[in-house]
């Protein structure tokens, strides 16, 4: 596994001016990624997660400090600029999914490729496939979004992320609308594309799924106050075949439809 | 993104919400619809009104003695006599712009045939006013000649009018002996049909007879008789009536001696006058027509821009989440830009058909002339393009000013 740094903040800072008072949400946080970590960032609200995600996501841009994706300065870039580095590097996984309703498994996941203006029809259906079948979906192309359950509803969202190849899938409280089942089948996808050698950064308030990734950063008021590697990452699909009764996600055979346990 | 994307995307969405988008369509289909038929309708009315009076023979010209002053009183027109025999044959060869002159005596009377009677006007014409002039051609029969003008032959050619009227039977006319007053005129053709004239007269309850023949004969007046009633003329073309009209002035003023300082004792009518007049009332209500319906496209454009806006309310998150892979603010843009787009221009493609459609309708049903212009079709297709850009562009601009962030946590 390569050294090479995907992320690299330095001594980040956001201020938002709600009024007359300015708040400061991020107080000079600094770390790096490599390539190939599967870190996850935790904090309780109000601790500056979800500024630091807006940040690490290219869709909100620090007031001071530096931040260097894939080597490429973000503070530097215009609106249309950031949208294409978005494009190009990064996956978003959101908690609510956010597919497009009434929209077919294959064209939801289709959707970033078609903002990338070189491709091809053709390139961008075999490519969208691809990511499906890498989620365990393939069977599932064409099923819109209230066809789905919650969790596949969020390995379609995982193969949109996947699509355009980006340096970096970023979670946002992936798991936070899905049963434990479906959680864990999630984190064990992720593992597995994390395995494959992608960079996962993964936002989250619970311990148990911090526990399936290699290094976990604590932040608090602003400031990272813990950043550790976990020396004993507990294996999500040992966890799922665990539980009592098993099978809603192997790898090895397609999924099973875990319909019942949408809980969105 | 390419402009197929664009399409497929736009397509897409209004798929998801068919009916909302047949509904906001609907106010382009009615506005464009609308403004079709209607102006066809006041082009078709133009365009009767004007082959109205071209029946009338578009290129004739009406000269009529003008009320001139008496000590101090204005006569009536048809008191005055001002117009001579002298005058005809001076603008027969004076005036280069006329392919036809002739005199014109007119009266009123019963004709009568066998049990049969009816009261109609009798025309007194030189042969040139039926070729020529009306361009009024025979149904049957021969016309009557310069020769027979010469000597007031009794001869007449018969409107349809008099002939449905005097030969109730269904008998021909030609060849018998009718009376007008006492005078008896041998029938030797019978003119086409020419309906009412613009002013809705039946221009078929009419005899045609040699001028001289009604003017001694029938109106009784001396050989000497200088005065004629009207002069009926006839310009080279449609397009020269005017250049016409002016001569025929200056010929007349010249003949009848007047003073620049003089008032005309005569009056110079062109068809010309007659169809600007008719045309520009037309014109007018085709202008309000269209209007009208434009009002009605203009309602149907805020239809569009209202639906957009709710649109880009609904689907915030959507926006949101395009924004967040990588969509740029132009794309979104061009995104609601390209769904007003459509749904305006195929709103606007039923819109022709269906005001095509109901010009076509109205003729079948009600009659009306109608008129479909191209003219009509482009602009109005033109415009409600243009309005889905204009109404589309708010909302889009909206849409694409939003900040990714709270679109995607928007509630």
């Amino acid at each position: 596994m390569s050294t090479q740094k995907i992320l690299e903040l330095h001594d980040i800072k956001r201020e938002f001016r709600m009024g007359s008072e300015i708040v400061r949400a991020l107080k000079g946080v600094s770390f790096d990624v490599s390539a190939g970590e599967f870190l996850t960032i935790m904090g309780s609200s109000g601790s500056g997660k979800t500024t630091l995600l807006n940040t690490l996501g290219c869709l909100d841009k620090p007031s001071e400090g530096t931040y260097l994706l894939d080597g490429v300065d973000v503070r530097k870039l215009g609106r249309n600029d950031l949208a294409k580095l978005r494009n190009h590097k990064i996956g978003f996984v959101f908690q609510a999914y956010n597919l497009l309703p009434r929209t077919s498994a294959l064209e939801n996941v289709e959707l970033p490729l078609l903002y990338n203006p070189a491709m091809s029809a053709k390139e961008r259906k075999e490519r969208a496939i691809k990511a499906l079948e890498a989620v365990n979906l393939g069977d599932r192309l064409d099923h819109t979004p209230s066809q789905l359950s919650g969790g596949q509803q969020q390995r379609v969202a995982i193969a949109r992320a996947l699509v355009n190849e980006p340096v970096m899938i970023l979670a946002d409280e992936a798991t936070g609308n899905l049963d434990s089942r479906s959680s864990y089948s999630i984190m064990a996808l992720i593992q597995e594309l994390n395995a494959q050698g992608r960079t996962i950064v993964f936002v989250t308030h619970e311990p148990d799924i911090a526990a399936f990734s290699s290094r976990t950063i604590m932040l608090k008021d602003g400031r990272v106050v813990k950043d550790s590697l976990n020396e004993n990452k507990k294996s999500a699909r040992e966890v799922l075949a665990s539980l009592p009764s098993s099978d809603d996600y192997a790898p090895t055979t397609p999924a099973t439809d875990d319909k019942t346990d949408d809980h969105h | 993104m390419s402009l197929f994307n664009l399409l497929r995307i736009a397509l897409k969405a209004l798929q998801r919400n068919k009916l909302r988008a047949f509904l906001t369509m609907l106010g382009i289909i009615i506005g464009v619809g609308a403004v079709i038929a209607m102006v066809a309708i006041g082009q078709g009315s133009k365009q009767s009104i004007q082959s109205a009076l071209s029946g009338m023979g578009s290129n004739m010209i009406i000269i009529r003695p003008n009320s001139n002053i008496s000590a101090g009183a204005r006569l009536d027109a048809t008191t005055v006599q001002t117009l001579t025999l002298e005058d005809v044959k001076a603008l027969q060869k004076e005036a280069p712009d006329l392919s036809a002159v002739t005199p014109m005596a007119n009266a009123k009377g019963q004709a009568i045939y066998g049990n049969n009677n009816w009261p109609t006007t009798i025309q007194g014409v030189d042969p040139d006013y039926l070729s020529v002039i009306r361009q009024w051609a025979l149904q049957d029969g021969i016309p009557f000649t310069d020769r027979d003008v010469q000597v007031q032959a009794k001869v007449c050619l018969l409107g349809q009018t008099v002939i449905s009227n005097l030969f109730p039977n269904g008998e021909s006319p030609i060849g018998k002996y009718i009376r007008f007053g006492n005078v008896p005129l041998l029938v030797i053709g019978t003119l086409t049909t020419k309906g009412e004239s613009a002013f809705g007269q039946d221009q078929d309850d009419v005899i045609i007879a040699p001028f001289t023949t009604v003017q001694r004969r029938i109106l009784a007046q001396a050989n000497s008789t200088i005065f004629v009633q009207n002069i009926y003329a006839s310009a080279v073309s449609e397009n020269v009536t005017t250049a016409a009209s002016d001569e025929i002035s200056n010929i007349l003023r010249t003949t009848h001696r007047l003073k620049p300082t003089d008032e005309d004792d005569f009056a110079v009518r062109t068809m010309q006058e007659l169809i600007n007049t008719f045309s520009s009332t037309s014109q007018l209500l085709t202008i309000l027509l269209a209007v009208i319906a434009g009002i009605s496209l203009l309602v149907g454009g805020i239809g569009i821009m209202n639906i957009m806006y709710v649109s880009v309310t609904e689907r915030t998150r959507e926006i949101g989440l395009r924004m967040s892979i990588g969509a740029r603010g132009v794309d979104i843009l061009l995104q609601f830009l390209t769904e007003a787009i459509l749904i305006s221009i195929t709103g606007g493609l039923i819109g022709v058909v269906l005001g095509i459609t109901s010009a076509r309708l109205v003729t079948l049903f009600l009659n009306w002339p109608t008129l479909v212009t191209e003219s009509s079709i482009v602009l109005s297709f033109l415009v409600c393009a243009i309005t889905g850009v204009f109404f589309g562009y708010y909302p889009a601009q909206k849409a694409s000013r939003l900040d990714p962030i709270e679109a995607l946590r928007y509630e």
